[in-house]
């Protein structure tokens, strides 16, 4: 059975701060493994959005789209995600919101439920690790899914 | 008009047009083009922005994480990169000869690599451009308006790849940051039960592999006169060979041939790349510039990718692609097309091509069984050569006695392009925008040349908020004087 709830992460682990969305998704692998093994969460990680990540969204309840964000609020915003056809529906590397649209074309029905986690990144050369201030804005992301996760899990078990 | 338009005679005073992020190509990139006050073009360049430094990155580790590690440098062809780099380090492991096992489990990798790769360049981001024209209007010339004019094009599109992930996923072990390819061979099988999975798909893939070649070949062929001159520059061809000449995606020799398609060698061991192939540097470009050493800069440069595959080779292996081959070069009365639209056509033959290949692996027994790696004498170096997506790339190791590795030299498959690249921009602007007033349909004919390519910038890196769509065009004080915008769809 599909996992209800869908974490995408999004980045490359040798580009500075763009491996804020793998880090992310490798701390929910060893912190969340009970909850992936019994098929209550499942954590992807691509380098790149691409119109076939839409079909990753089928059966799921929630979808949390997490990336590194070169120029948004410090240290992370959460926010909803719309289908909406950007720009970046044609290109290589689509927005969460491309990949919603392009489900919503392909699957001639709404998503479900998207948001999205942007970590704030400082700097993005190949080779480089983490800066101080995405490694801090890391550690804040992952006390933020914490809250975020009770919040699911409750919402689950009051739906049930 | 400056002839060769690469370099203004006299730059001051002249207009300049920066095309900048080019959209529907991967990475980033820009074209510049000098105008007069007449609209006269006086200098076309597409510019490659960002140094990248993957040597750099590769140089002092060892090189059993090398595979891993360069999938890293692109986000667009990771696999392409694993196993290139995977046959270099064949050869410093001694693993002269791959197994059964590591050769097939492979080539279903590429060949996966190869569907979805050509499967998003058609289905989304050229397709547009080809439906509804190249000046159409931007608001309806996305996929947006390929899915409200031909929804089951885009379905299909989404639905290849996802076939094509889905082949990489079960033999590199993971969609992403993949390990399935080793120095010496691979580090599984393919299970019967994946095997099946793929193979229940499959009636559905050739169809729509087939009905891709044919849409696109009679949109080329309804547009004959168009098609085939627009942006045509001529120039050398560059690929691996098999046996007997015949299309080869994974492994070969390398030949070359001219603009008339004459042989200008053959057979060549890929060891031996750098006696035939040499790079020039230019001040305005941090991209090289390969040519063919014998025929030097100006005369050798060569294309690579699936026009020159396809028209390099003297066969097809897989009767399905190789009757669209041959209805391909009957269509050019057997000449070399130089037609940068055409390697629309080539590239969705070899998409077929390589959904026929994943028919025939899949049926093959030794994906899950026998030995997975080999090995032998240990060399201090090796150079693993493949046909990516976008053509030949090239990855060249040395490694120490301690196992790290020392020296590192990628030639990616848009590198080898750049010259023709940059002279088909040209002859575009010669021919569709010199005395003109540039507008946006005008100047998406430029990028529309680009595309043809499908070419790779890739610096790897997205992060969200860092996609601007405007077209700047400043006097030559360099004072903004219009601004052409891309509205989202």
């Amino acid at each position: 059975m599909t996992p209800p709830v869908l974490v995408l992460a999004i980045g490359n682990p040798s580009r500075g701060d763009d491996a804020l969305g793998p880090a992310f998704a490798q701390h929910l692998e060893s912190t969340f493994a009970k909850e992936i093994a019994e098929g209550r969460l499942e954590v992807l990680t691509d380098f790149q959005l691409n119109v076939e990540h839409a079909l990753d969204l089928l059966g799921r309840r929630q979808v949390l789209f997490v990336d590194a964000d070169a120029r948004g609020a410090a240290p992370l915003a959460f926010t909803p995600v719309t289908a909406r056809a950007d720009p970046s529906f044609t290109s290589h590397a689509l927005s969460p919101s491309a990949v919603l649209e392009a489900f919503t074309r392909v699957e001639a029905r709404p998503p479900p439920p998207a948001f999205q986690l942007a970590i704030r990144g400082e700097r993005f050369e190949l080779g480089e690790g983490l800066t101080p201030q995405a490694a801090a804005a890391l550690g804040q992301a992952r006390r933020f899914f914490d809250d975020w996760w009770k919040g699911v899990e409750g919402m689950a078990r009051h739906e049930a | 008009m400056t002839p060769t338009l690469e370099t203004a005679a006299k730059p001051e005073g002249l207009r300049r047009i920066a095309i900048d992020p080019l959209s529907r190509v991967e990475g980033h990139g820009k074209v510049t083009i000098l105008l007069d006050d007449q609209q006269r073009v006086h200098q076309v360049r597409l510019h490659i922005v960002e140094f990248r430094g993957f040597e750099r990155f590769i140089q002092g580790r060892p090189y059993w994480e090398v595979p891993v590690m360069v999938q890293r440098l692109c986000g667009i062809c990771p696999v392409s990169h694993h196993l290139a780099a995977a046959k270099a380090l064949d050869l410093v492991v001694g693993a002269r000869q791959l197994t059964p096992t590591a050769d097939r489990v492979r080539r279903l990798m590429h060949y996966g690599q190869i569907l979805q790769s050509h499967a998003l360049h058609f289905f989304h981001l050229a397709s547009p451009d080809l439906l509804f024209g190249f000046g159409s209007d931007p608001s309806k010339r996305n996929v947006v308006g390929v899915v409200a004019a031909q929804p089951e094009l885009a379905r299909q599109g989404v639905l290849l790849r996802k076939f094509g992930q889905e082949v990489i996923r079960v033999t590199a072990g993971k969609r992403v940051h993949g390990t399935g390819a080793v120095p010496g061979g691979v580090n599984k099988h393919v299970t019967r039960a994946e095997r099946d999975a793929l193979k229940s798909a499959l009636p559905q893939v050739l169809e729509w592999a087939r009905s891709g070649v044919q849409l696109v070949s009679r949109l080329h062929l309804a547009n004959r006169q168009r098609f085939d001159a627009f942006g045509a520059a001529p120039s050398n061809l560059l690929s691996l060979v098999g046996e007997n000449g015949a299309l080869e995606l994974y492994d070969g020799t390398l030949r070359a041939r001219d603009a008339d398609g004459k042989i200008l060698f053959d057979g060549l061991d890929c060891q031996q790349y750098r006696s035939r192939i040499e790079e020039e540097v230019k001040s305005w470009s941090y991209m090289k510039f390969p040519y063919l050493a014998a025929l030097g800069p100006q005369a050798g440069w060569y294309k690579v990718g699936p026009l020159a595959r396809v028209q390099n080779c003297d066969g097809i292996s897989t009767p399905m692609a190789e009757d669209e081959r041959v209805a391909f070069r009957k269509a050019f009365d057997g000449a070399i097309t130089h037609a940068p639209l055409a390697y629309h056509w080539a590239r969705l033959i070899e998409l077929l091509h390589a959904a026929e290949l994943i028919a025939r692996l899949l049926d093959d027994d030794a994906l899950s069984e026998g030995a997975l790696t080999s090995s032998g004498p240990r060399r201090g170096e090796g150079v693993g050569v493949i046909e990516a997506p976008r053509g030949t790339l090239i990855h060249h190791y040395r490694v120490a006695p301690d196992d790290l590795v020392t020296m590192c030299n990628l030639i990616v498959s848009t590198t080898h392009n750049n010259t023709a690249m940059n002279e088909v921009i040209r002859e575009v602007a010669r021919t569709e925008l010199d005395g003109r007033e540039p507008t946006e349909g005008l100047l998406n004919h430029v990028e529309v040349a680009i595309r043809a390519f499908d070419p790779c910038l890739s610096c790897a890196t997205h992060a969200l908020g860092q996609m601007p769509l405007v077209i700047d065009v400043l006097d030559s004080q360099g004072a903004l004087v219009h601004r052409l915008k891309r509205d989202p769809p």
